[in-house]
């Protein structure tokens, strides 16, 4: 038997009614439209701050070139002959050599972390869920640490990306697992399990430093701290792609993820099929985490700061949350790894200490509004 | 009533930790109607409401609707016959009241009846009588707002079967009767109504049934007249209560009885 057609019941016929004492109109009934302006605007204010960023950043450092320069620069490569190319000899090889592919990582490791906290934080319905906070990066971590520990190499230069995705899902699930009770999260439980994790996590790594040989060892304690120094193209043409595939497969759960904020049943109710939507939501943050994690090492805080400023500012649609975090991520690390190499002369700064500098009094201070917020712990 | 029924449930069983929550719950719901559950706490109400809404799984027999049981449907098609208000609304992340009606359609998302959501959504805020909460922050909303929202979302949700799980627990007066007059209001156009009520007057007042239920099972289902009998009711809810039949149909009041306040009041007369 085929079910009929199934057709709304027009709530037309009923709305009417004698006793309605009729409302003063709301004033401000654009509030959609409106707002909808808003995240566009803001949207293309930050893709244009990305690309300013970028050319700026690209132009700091031992050798200074303006952004001008390196404009043209790219022009030149695509095949523009525009603006007055830099004039030190090195500047082509400094730049396309080193800082391009150091530049386009950052971009793309910000716009993964950035959108693997808005994944997570919808999934869980919480603020406060971060893959550095609740352990993700440091599950992804541990199982990249194992596999340049032991040289394993199954799948080439994408070894160490797929561990490092693997740990990813391993511990999402495991969070996902243990913190969710009745279908909620409690900030408590969230919280303890991802100690719980990092502390594994921990273990794992500090056991593979302890074992591997001074050049792994070197490896491991650069990459625990966050860095991007030494991107090399290669590296960009794994994370790029992949990266942008995961965003691009998020896109299509952004509705579901606004219905999710109502609770599991309530989207259940409404069509959604929450268990399927967080078994592809855990899948999507390991790739984008364990993805910026095999390559910049373990950059804590840009999941958790980026989407909580875009939410204040824009709302907290999904839709528009996503790209512009997208965006944000990318700036905000951009802006991190700039100075990371230029604040101290001659040094490359780690750079996940510098988010951890601004990212963890900022999560103190989200605990506590959270708390004032909900009431308590719960 | 010779039409089939929109909704049924035959030999429901559910036991959660040894407890038997619903114990063999035969029921039938038509279009047109509003049938009130009630019963005292831990009866299984919302445990059957929550069956109903397909949240919880049965140890053994059959909700279907439409002659399909509920494993049957779709998870998307379950959302364009029946929707659901449950006993709190909560919502993560500062989602407008307007935002939070408007979620009610996204059932309909991919069909032509999207052209409506406007015009739909807006007559839900109408009815529930929040148009003027809606830009404001659902989070910051107080409990009864909350409700009423949530109300207006399953209006705009536009289902032939409406489950709610004590809609008016937090609401005043005025709310409590205009929730359920628009709920009965929607019966005109073809919904049935399930509403789980603890307030026994509101339910004379608005179902056209009553199933009352008591341990896990239906103690006695019927008219208002039929059910809310005060030996009925004393025995059920273990403390006096008296049935008042308003003159003029004004409708049943159900009240508790109220003995022992009299007997503090002697002793502390006695003891002054």
């Amino acid at each position: 038997m085929t079910p009929a057609k199934l057709l709304p019941l027009s709530l037309n016929t009923t709305a009417r009614s004698e006793n309605a004492v009729p409302e003063a109109p709301s004033t401000r009934s654009t509030g959609p439209a409106r707002r909808r302006t808003t995240s566009g605007l803001l949207i293309a204010a930050l893709g244009l701050a990305v690309i300013v960023m970028a050319l700026a950043s690209a132009g700091i450092g031992q050798m200074q070139l303006s952004p001008s320069e390196v404009l043209a620069s790219v022009l030149h490569r695509f095949g523009l002959p525009w603006g007055a190319l830099p004039e030190h000899p090195y500047a082509e090889s400094a730049l396309w050599a080193v800082r391009f592919p150091r530049v386009v990582m950052a971009i793309v490791v910000g716009a993964a972390l950035a959108c693997s906290g808005v994944l997570m934080q919808g999934v869980f319905g919480n603020p406060l869920a971060e893959p550095g906070v609740v352990g993700v990066s440091s599950g992804a971590a541990a199982f990249a640490c194992v596999v340049i520990v032991f040289g394993l190499n199954f799948f080439g230069t994408w070894t160490v990306a797929f561990a490092a995705f693997l740990g990813g899902l391993v511990a999402t699930a495991l969070v996902y697992a243990t913190a969710r009770s009745g279908g909620r999260t409690e900030v408590v439980t969230l919280v303890l399990t991802g100690v719980a994790i990092n502390a594994v996590g921990g273990a794992v790594i500090a056991l593979m430093t302890f074992l591997g040989d001074n050049s792994s060892r070197e490896e491991i304690i650069f990459w625990q701290l966050g860095s991007l120094n030494g991107t090399r193209w290669d590296n960009v043409f794994v994370a790029g792609p992949v990266t942008i595939i995961g965003i691009a497969l998020a896109f299509f759960l952004t509705h579901k993820l606004d219905l999710l904020a109502l609770g599991e049943r309530p989207a259940r109710h409404l069509g959604v099929d929450v268990e399927r939507l967080r078994i592809q939501v855990i899948i999507i943050v390991a790739i984008l985490t364990g993805v910026a994690v095999a390559f910049a090492g373990i950059i804590g805080f840009v999941g958790l700061v980026v989407p909580h400023i875009l939410r204040m500012a824009m709302g907290p649609g999904h839709k528009a949350l996503l790209p512009a975090s997208a965006l944000g991520g990318a700036l905000l690390l951009l802006a991190a790894d700039t100075s990371a190499r230029t604040l101290v002369p001659n040094a490359d700064l780690p750079i996940g200490m510098l988010t951890a500098l601004v990212g963890g009094p900022f999560f103190f201070w989200l605990i506590r509004r959270t708390r004032k917020h909900d009431g308590g712990w719960s | 009533m010779t039409a089939k029924p929109l909704l049924q449930s035959r030999g429901a069983r559910l036991s959660l930790s040894g407890q038997n929550v619903l114990d063999d719950i035969d029921f039938d719901l038509f279009a047109g109607e509003v049938v009130a559950l009630v019963g005292p706490n831990g009866a299984g109400k919302s445990t059957f409401l929550a069956a109903l809404s397909g949240d919880v799984k049965l140890d053994s027999g059959t909700i279907s609707i439409n002659g399909l049981t509920l494993e049957q449907w779709k998870v998307k098609d379950l959302a364009r016959l029946r929707s659901v208000q449950m006993q709190d609304s909560k919502v993560s992340f500062s989602f407008s009241a307007d935002d939070v009606v408007r979620m009610g359609r996204s059932p309909w998302t991919g069909t032509e009846f999207v052209d409506h959501d406007d015009s739909v959504v807006e007559l839900a805020k109408v009815s529930a009588e929040t148009t003027a909460l809606a830009d404001r922050s659902f989070p910051t909303l107080s409990g009864g707002e909350k409700s009423r929202v949530a109300f207006a979302r399953v209006l705009a949700q536009e289902t032939p079967l409406i489950f709610l799980d004590e809609p008016t627990a937090a609401m005043d007066i005025r709310y409590q009767e205009l929730v359920l007059s628009r709920a009965r209001e929607r019966t005109g156009a073809g919904a049935a109504v399930v509403v789980v009520l603890h307030d026994l007057s509101l339910a004379a007042a608005y179902a056209d049934r009553i199933v009352l239920l008591n341990a896990g099972s239906i103690h006695a289902s019927g008219t208002p007249r039929e059910v809310l009998q005060p030996q009925i009711l004393s025995e059920v809810y273990r403390h006096p209560v008296a049935v008042i039949d308003l003159p003029d149909s004004g409708g049943l009041v159900v009240m508790p009885l109220r003995p022992h306040l009299h007997t503090y009041q002697a002793l502390e007369e006695e003891l002054v």
